[in-house]
């Protein structure tokens, strides 16, 4: 069931395209990831859907309501910004209690002094006072309520962050890169933390972030965003094996995917060194293609077998796998392959070798970036190694 | 903090002590004279001690002579009000052109900075005029309506918010805050060493100004603590220098006072508003 859905959102800023045209629907109680490099416009798309700032055109629904009219309050929108965006002169409950008093109280009674006298005053602010406490509890910082923020260490702030959006149940749970602030070893641990208290609330969340595994790591489906453009949608699997542009397959992947020039001639043949791909043939006749294999289906082979020359540039040691750098003779193009390091062992810079591509996981893309279906030529592989 | 005396300290240590005593020269000289009789003010030795103690006289002459609690009470409200409206327009005005984005805020930022440029002195006169013909000379409002508006209150504030993190704004708006809500709730809690700086320089400014009231004002139940002194210079004590002092101790005590008491946050505040130069 679509809970949450956005229709052809754009924006631009003084004639610059920010976003153009992205929709995007989520489950209930789906956690998408949205992911790109700086500048793609995630952070801006995040602040559309909070109401902070109003689009171009396009439409936000939540449930079966038409957002993009109302304001950043009506919406019920809980919002984790980068900076935690803690009310410095609050304590940590106060924090917590601020979006529940401005929905539950009255603006008479939140006034001070003339507030408490009203009557059912107390009453509202008794009931606030619990549930603060308990999200604090089940949040594990209930020893925490009497500090400001300034007396909070990072992850202390970021989880007193969390329970200030979580308090008000709300339809759709926004979060702005939240653990960026954080230290390595700290992130790691909140990201499981953040999918638990996700799994929780049941509540669908966006998540935006320009880090890759953690986008990877925490999502149920990851939204790779590109110079404005929502470029894929899908399960994080599904992102890595089966990137539908090009882009897609050079943002996600680390070390980054390898991606080779290539020509498809008029019967859809593509030919590289002694690989041969099948796809449909373009009207065109003759066209510019290129070839994506990720570094871990690359392998390396003893000097004139497999199907790519090539020459050892440098070796990465990364404990439980080396990163060869190897690059092509044919084009002069570095090609990256991860193997164990068994695989690589005696390898010196300089030396040349052969490196062959594993059929199966090759991708094939059209010069407008959009994956081409490929197929190998069957054996090819194999004849030509003896050949 | 413990340094040697190095010659380049000893140094400097006299040339600001040097300064420091030509600035308090002319109030040590107010306080002696404030203890002397008129003999000894006119004597032809100067001395800084009062060879007799006259401070009791010279109290008591300018507290019964005029009215100084009526005075002070002026000076009190003048300020007060005047204080308490500037920030009342300031911050809110400032808010919206710091964090705000509507099509007049190049206008305003324009008219802030043209504000600054324009002293009291030139828009004194139509003013005066004004309040004449609305029959307002001779009334708290007439001492007080000039300087409700507060450009470098604005100038002030503009720059403090600027500094104030978007996100919390933008916090407060999805905890469901009014704009006007945000400017209570966020931003003047945390914007005191900003509005402290800026009561400082207000309060300073408005309890010694006498150009104004000197214009607006001829009864002397609506006299500030400064043209007091000059009614009391005029009608009552005459050539009584011993008076006249004593007075100006008094009127000028309560700023001494309070600056001492807010002198840390005077620093803090001129500092964290990049006024320093």
């Amino acid at each position: 069931m679509t809970v949450f859905s956005l229709r052809d959102i754009r924006k631009s800023f003084a004639g610059n395209a920010i976003l153009k045209g992205v929709s995007l629907e989520a489950e209930a109680g789906e956690f998408i990831a949205l992911v790109g490099p700086s500048g793609c416009g995630k952070s801006t798309l995040l602040r559309i859907v909070a109401g902070l700032d109003h689009a171009d055109s396009g439409e936000i629904r939540i449930g079966d309501r038409e957002m993009s009219k109302l304001t950043a309050a009506d919406r019920n929108i809980a919002m984790v910004f980068q900076s935690y965006a803690l009310y410095p002169h609050l304590t940590a409950g106060q924090n917590i209690a601020v979006p529940l008093a401005m929905r539950k109280l009255t603006g008479m009674q939140r006034l001070p002094l003339i507030g408490t006298l009203l009557p059912g005053q107390r009453q509202i602010c008794a009931d606030i006072q619990r549930q603060v406490q308990a999200m604090a509890v089940s949040l594990k910082i209930d020893h925490l309520l009497d500090r400001k923020p300034g007396q909070m260490s990072g992850g202390q702030r970021q989880r007193v962050a969390l329970a200030r959006a979580m308090v008000r149940n709300p339809s759709v749970f926004l979060m702005d890169e939240p653990l960026s602030n954080l230290d390595a070893n700290l992130r790691v641990h909140a990201r499981g933390e953040i999918v638990d208290l996700h799994r929780r609330a049941g509540v669908p969340t966006l998540y935006v972030t320009h880090d890759q595994s953690e986008a990877l790591s925490m999502a149920d489906r990851v939204a790779v965003m590109i110079g404005g453009n929502l470029l894929q949608l899908a399960a994080p699997q599904a992102i890595y094996d089966d990137p539908s542009h090009i882009e897609v397959a050079r943002f996600i992947g680390q070390p980054r995917i390898n991606l080779l020039p290539g020509k498809k001639d008029v019967h859809g043949i593509v030919q590289f060194g002694a690989l041969r791909l099948a796809s449909p043939p373009d009207a065109q006749g003759e066209a510019n293609v290129t070839l994506g294999v990720r570094p871990e289906f690359v392998r390396l082979r003893t000097e004139g077998q497999g199907a790519l020359a090539a020459r050892v540039e440098r070796l990465e040691f990364l404990g439980s796998e080396v990163i060869v750098f190897a690059k092509l003779a044919a084009i002069g193009e570095t090609m990256l392959a991860k193997v164990a390091p068994g695989e690589a062992r005696g390898l010196v810079a300089g030396q040349p070798i052969g490196l062959d591509m594993d059929p199966a996981h090759l991708m094939l893309f059209a010069q407008d970036g959009q994956r081409l279906p490929a197929t190998p030529v069957s054996a090819v592989l194999r004849e030509t190694a003896h050949g | 903090m413990t340094q040697s005396l190095t010659p380049g300290r000893v140094f400097r240590l006299t040339l600001l002590s040097l300064g420091a005593l030509m600035f308090l020269a002319p109030y040590i000289f107010m306080v002696s004279t404030a203890g002397k009789d008129q003999s000894e003010i006119f004597s032809a030795s100067l001395s800084l001690i009062p060879q007799h103690f006259a401070y009791v006289a010279n109290f008591t002459k300018a507290l019964t002579r005029v009215s100084m609690q009526n005075l002070l009470l002026n000076g009190v409200i003048v300020c007060g009000l005047i204080l308490v409206l500037q920030v009342v327009v300031a911050v809110p005005c400032a808010y919206a052109m710091a964090k705000l984005k509507f099509g007049a805020a190049r206008f305003m930022m324009a008219l802030v900075m043209l504000g600054l440029l324009v002293p009291i002195h030139a828009t004194a006169l139509p003013l005066y005029v004004a309040f004449d013909k609305l029959s307002l000379l001779n009334s708290y409002t007439a001492l007080v309506a000039p300087f409700s508006i507060s450009v470098f209150g604005i100038f002030l504030f503009l720059q403090f918010f600027r500094a104030m993190p978007d996100d919390l704004i933008h916090a407060a708006r999805l905890d469901g805050m009014s704009e006007a809500g945000i400017v209570a709730r966020v931003i003047v809690p945390n914007a005191w060493p900003a509005v402290t700086a800026f009561a400082i320089f207000s309060v300073v400014a408005h309890w010694n100004d006498l150009f104004w009231p000197l214009i607006v004002v001829t009864n002397q139940s609506y006299a500030t603590p400064p043209l007091g002194l000059l009614f009391f210079r005029a009608a009552e004590a005459g050539d009584d220098y011993g008076a006249l002092m004593a007075a100006t101790l008094i009127i000028t005590l309560p700023l001494v006072v309070a600056f001492l008491l807010a002198q840390k946050r005077f620093v803090e505040g001129i500092t964290m508003t990049g006024l320093k130069g």
